[in-house]
């Protein structure tokens, strides 16, 4: 009987999930708020790839806004573009540019199959390559987490330095149109929530099929042992490549579906710091599930928006501390409360290392 | 030719600004391995350090000098005391202290915002240290800022205190014992605790030493530890753990390079080429970066 | 899979180098394990069976030659000495404690597992698993997470991988060490099971258990071969008596160090 309730557990607590996102928010929210809720399902979105490379893979990913910021760039150029109209310069070019010709690389944005390509192919590429990179020489523990954050950190300094091409520490906002619908129109911006939250839904089933198959098994014995696994004829940089570049090409996913949502992509939103907000929600509510990550980067990014509007500097140290005390004394995350209360066995590879 | 020569020494004291900010991880991280992401806002207690002083005291030149051990103490003490709350029980989990001190590294800003305001606050430098020490005259002159010949007079005097304190004190000695042998130095009567603490109190101190030195040649703000944190982060990894030697070529090798590239090309594809390098060199000498243990593997 | 019929093969060691740092740890050490021998690896402490058994794997740079089956394995990635028949154990047992029993035996059946095989759910117990959970004693425990079984069971646990690996060669580090005299029993006679149709090193220090279930031993001092043979030959030689201090010729040779209470660390 237990059996048969752990079984159901998960598809009805998925059900549920849609049932709030699909039903619940549209028809309590006004269109402003539900706007906000598509922002936050966004990092959401980025959390579920956090959950596999961190959660499961053992691999703290703090440069999470490098992709996000790709993915996000990748969007906006191509709505830059199709605002601008054929043969057109996006208008922050004729602003700051010195040039009357369309940089070389961006000329390929003007293709919706290209752009929409590019959300996916150059976050994973990169991550391919990173990740080749530093797991083959044996990189990984807090190294590979600096030199993540580094990368994105730099990722964000290129950026403003090119305002010319890249719109600057301003980055890229003013967008009309999203695929031949106008943004301005309020039935369109529900359209991009329901797009998010659907995306949202389906990464979330995707990635906990994941964790269960034999792939999640592996994944979790590397991040336990990388060596004994090696020893078992695997090799451990494949396993943990396939979880990184899984996991960048969810946050490029997120950052492309954060610009018609927010209206904006600019370097302050992949630095350092909200590279390092990222994980923050993910550990919060839960590192190695995928549904805690969820929720606490919801739940995160929510009293962050409502609770930093009044009350900034406590929100910082409410923040802050909530996070310390997470992080050194229930290292499950929220959610591990739940079976510390129940005080059952902990589930199969859901106690972090 | 000038040109190459002047930009290695605007090299040179980046990298003495570099190997200042590392040299206290290169004892919290090198040698204990925990990763003080607050070790950022150390600095930046040591650079307010500076500010206050500046209050009670007019004279520049006795302020700086005199924040030079308060500073040592007030991030000691922070140190010391972060160690205490938090650190010592997270040495198991390192990934998971990266994450906690930067949390704590979070509210030390907003303690910085509030008591001293958002804004970056400046300090007079003494007059002292105002001009430039002319090398070559003539039509293209090769000059030195004295304020980065006093950083760099400051990081070789810092690098010299901590080889003789490792190396010549009981404390270095200790210090040393239990980094190879934890079990082993405890077994043989070392408080072990209390090293790590002095140990975090060292390498913080010398945190707040670099927080004086950043007032020379920048403003002081709430957000300047984390600007500088991943350099400093960086010279480690590439220096190899526990190495001094290591952080003090690698603290160099990176100003230098960052200055070269910034001349001929900007400040950012500068810094993003010398993070490619970083990559490119650990593809070449990992080592350092992993240890191996054979006999177990847990 | 391979299968059972496929010929035993044995392990060829000629003139194996290691050093660190100018320490040198294996001193141009030949051996020939022949295929199905249950041999042991005894040696005092910093004898260099370790290493060894390190080189062979693939763990440490050596110069020689290690042939297995007329494979020379010798420079040659980690992994990939694993998927040719060699596998080791340590001698701190490494199971993967988030992991119960039966996954950590699935993982180690499915090195060859393509990537789609990997990305499904495992779907009862594969045949090769279900012997191997059999042979090791622990069939009643599959559903358990390995950190919770007690020290003798890890070690079988760990074997029990390399059964289900198909490993024809099993380099296995002190498996006894800290097992109380019955789970000692009961891993001797598990190893001379796996040597019927497998070659088997083990480096141990239980020279009880030694003389018990070995089936030819070689002696290893100061990073060379010292002696070997069978038990009897080894335990008559001069050299070997004078390596285990305070045993005078015609003695035998005991434990150097605890006896029964098993080997160093």
């Amino acid at each position: 009987m237990t059996s048969t309730l752990t079984r159901w557990r998960a598809p009805a607590g998925y059900a549920l999930g849609a049932l709030l996102l699909f039903a619940v928010a549209p028809a309590l929210l006004s269109d402003f708020r539900l706007g906000q809720l598509a922002r936050y399902l966004c990092f959401a979105i980025v959390a579920v790839g956090i959950a596999l490379a961190w959660g499961r893979g053992g691999m703290l990913t703090l440069g999470q806004g490098l992709f996000f910021g790709l993915g996000g760039y990748a969007m906006a150029m191509h709505l830059k573009l199709t605002d601008a109209g054929a043969g057109q310069l996006p208008d922050f070019m004729l602003l700051y540019g010195d040039t009357s010709e369309l940089p070389w690389w961006w000329e390929p944005f003007r293709s919706p199959a290209v752009a929409l390509a590019a959300v996916l192919v150059l976050p994973m590429g990169l991550a391919a390559l990173i990740g080749y990179a530093v797991f083959r020489r044996r990189v990984r523990g807090a190294y590979f987490a600096i030199l993540s954050q580094a990368l994105a950190a730099a990722f964000a300094i290129l950026l403003v330095g090119q305002q010319a091409t890249t719109g600057g520490t301003n980055g890229l906002t003013n967008f009309q149109g999203f695929f031949g619908f106008s943004l301005l129109d309020p039935v369109n911006r529900r359209t991009v929530y329901f797009l998010i939250a659907a995306v949202l839904l389906l990464l979330m089933i995707g990635v906990r099929q994941l964790f269960l198959s034999r792939y999640g098994e592996l994944l979790v014995a590397v991040r336990d042992s990388e060596e004994r696994v090696r020893f078992l004829g695997y090799d451990p940089a494949l396993v943990k490549l396939v979880a990184y570049v899984l996991s960048a090409g969810t946050a490029g996913i997120a950052g492309a579906l954060f610009v018609p949502a927010v209206g904006i992509i600019s370097p302050a939103l992949i630095g350092i710091v909200p590279s390092i907000q990222f994980v923050i929600g993910a550990a919060i509510g839960g590192r190695a599930s995928v549904a805690g990550a969820v929720i606490g980067a919801v739940a995160v990014a929510w009293a962050q928006t409502t609770l930093s509007e009044e009350f900034p500097a406590a929100w910082t140290y409410f923040q802050a501390g909530l996070f310390i005390a997470v992080v050194a004394f229930l290292p499950g995350g929220l959610v591990s409360l739940r079976r510390l209360l129940a005080r059952r066995g902990p589930r199969v590879a859901e106690v972090p290392a | 030719m000038t040109v190459y020569l002047s930009q290695s020494f605007t090299g040179i004291s980046i990298g003495a600004v570099l190997l200042l900010i590392a040299l206290g991880l290169s004892l919290t991280f090198g040698q204990m391995g925990v990763i003080n992401m607050a070790h950022g806002e150390f600095i930046m207690a040591g650079a307010y350090t500076v500010y206050m002083l500046q209050g009670p005291i007019s004279d520049a030149g006795v302020s700086l000098l005199l924040a030079l051990p308060v500073a040592f103490l007030v991030a000691g003490a922070m140190g010391a005391l972060l160690e205490w709350l938090l650190i010592r029980r997270l040495y198991a989990r390192p990934l998971d202290t990266l994450l906690v001190t930067w949390g704590v590294s979070l509210m030390l800003q907003q303690l910085a915002r509030d008591v001293f305001g958002a804004p970056n606050v400046h300090t007079s430098s003494p007059d002292w240290l105002s001009g430039r020490l002319t090398l070559i005259g003539g039509e293209d002159p090769l000059t030195l800022a004295y304020s980065r010949l006093f950083i760099l007079g400051l990081a070789v005097a810092a690098v010299a205190a901590l080889t003789l304190t490792l190396r010549r004190t009981p404390l270095g000695r200790r210090m040393r014992a239990v980094v190879q042998h934890r079990d082993l130095a405890e077994a043989s009567g070392i408080a072990t605790g209390r090293v790590d603490r002095l140990t975090f109190f060292l390498g913080s101190g010398l945190a707040g030493l670099a927080g004086v030195a950043l007032t020379l040649v920048g403003p002081i703000g709430p957000t300047m530890g984390t600007n500088i944190i991943i350099d400093a982060f960086l010279v480690i990894v590439v220096g190899g753990i526990g190495r001094l030697r290591g952080a003090v070529v690698a603290a160099f090798a990176l100003g230098v390079l960052q200055a070269v590239m910034e001349y001929s090309t900007t400040v950012s594809v500068a810094r993003v080429t010398v993070l490619i390098a970083i990559v490119a060199f650990l593809q070449w000498r990992p080592q350092g970066i992993h240890t191996l243990r054979t006999r177990s593997l847990a | 899979m391979t299968t059972p019929d496929e010929p035993l093969k044995g392990l060829r060691i000629t003139d194996l180098r290691v050093s660190f740092d100018g320490f040198t740890a294996v001193d141009g050490v030949s051996l020939t394990v022949g295929p199905g021998d249950l041999r042991f690896l005894i040696g005092p402490n910093g004898a260099g069976k370790t290493t060894l058994v390190d080189a062979v794997t693939g763990l440490v740079p050596a110069t020689g030659s290690v042939e297995f089956g007329g494979t020379e394995l010798l420079g040659r990635p980690v992994h990939r000495i694993v998927r040719l028949g060699i596998g080791r154990t340590f001698q701190t047992a490494t199971v993967f404690e988030n992991l119960t029993v039966l996954q950590n035996l699935d993982i180690a059946a499915g090195a060859g597992r393509s990537p789609a095989a990997l990305l499904r759910r495992r779907k009862g117990v594969p045949d090769a698993v279900a012997r191997a959970l059999e042979t090791i004693g622990l069939t009643d425990r599959r559903g358990d997470l390995a950190g919770t079984l007690a020290h003798g069971r890890r070690q079988w646990l760990e074997i029990g991988m390399l059964l289900v690996q198909d490993v024809q060669l099993l380099l296995l580090d002190e498996p006894v060490a800290g097992m109380s005299h019955d789970e000692r029993a009961e891993t001797g006679g598990l190893l001379r099971r796996i040597a019927e149709d497998r070659t088997v090193v083990v480096i141990e220090h239980d020279m009880d258990f030694m003389r018990t279930f070995a089936s030819s031993v070689t002696v290893l001092h100061a990073g060379r071969v010292l002696s070997e043979g069978s038990v009897a030959d080894v335990q008559a030689d001069p050299r070997v008596q004078e390596v285990y201090l305070g045993h005078s010729p015609g003695e035998p040779v005991a434990a150097p160090a605890g006896g029964s209470a098993g080997g160093e660390d």
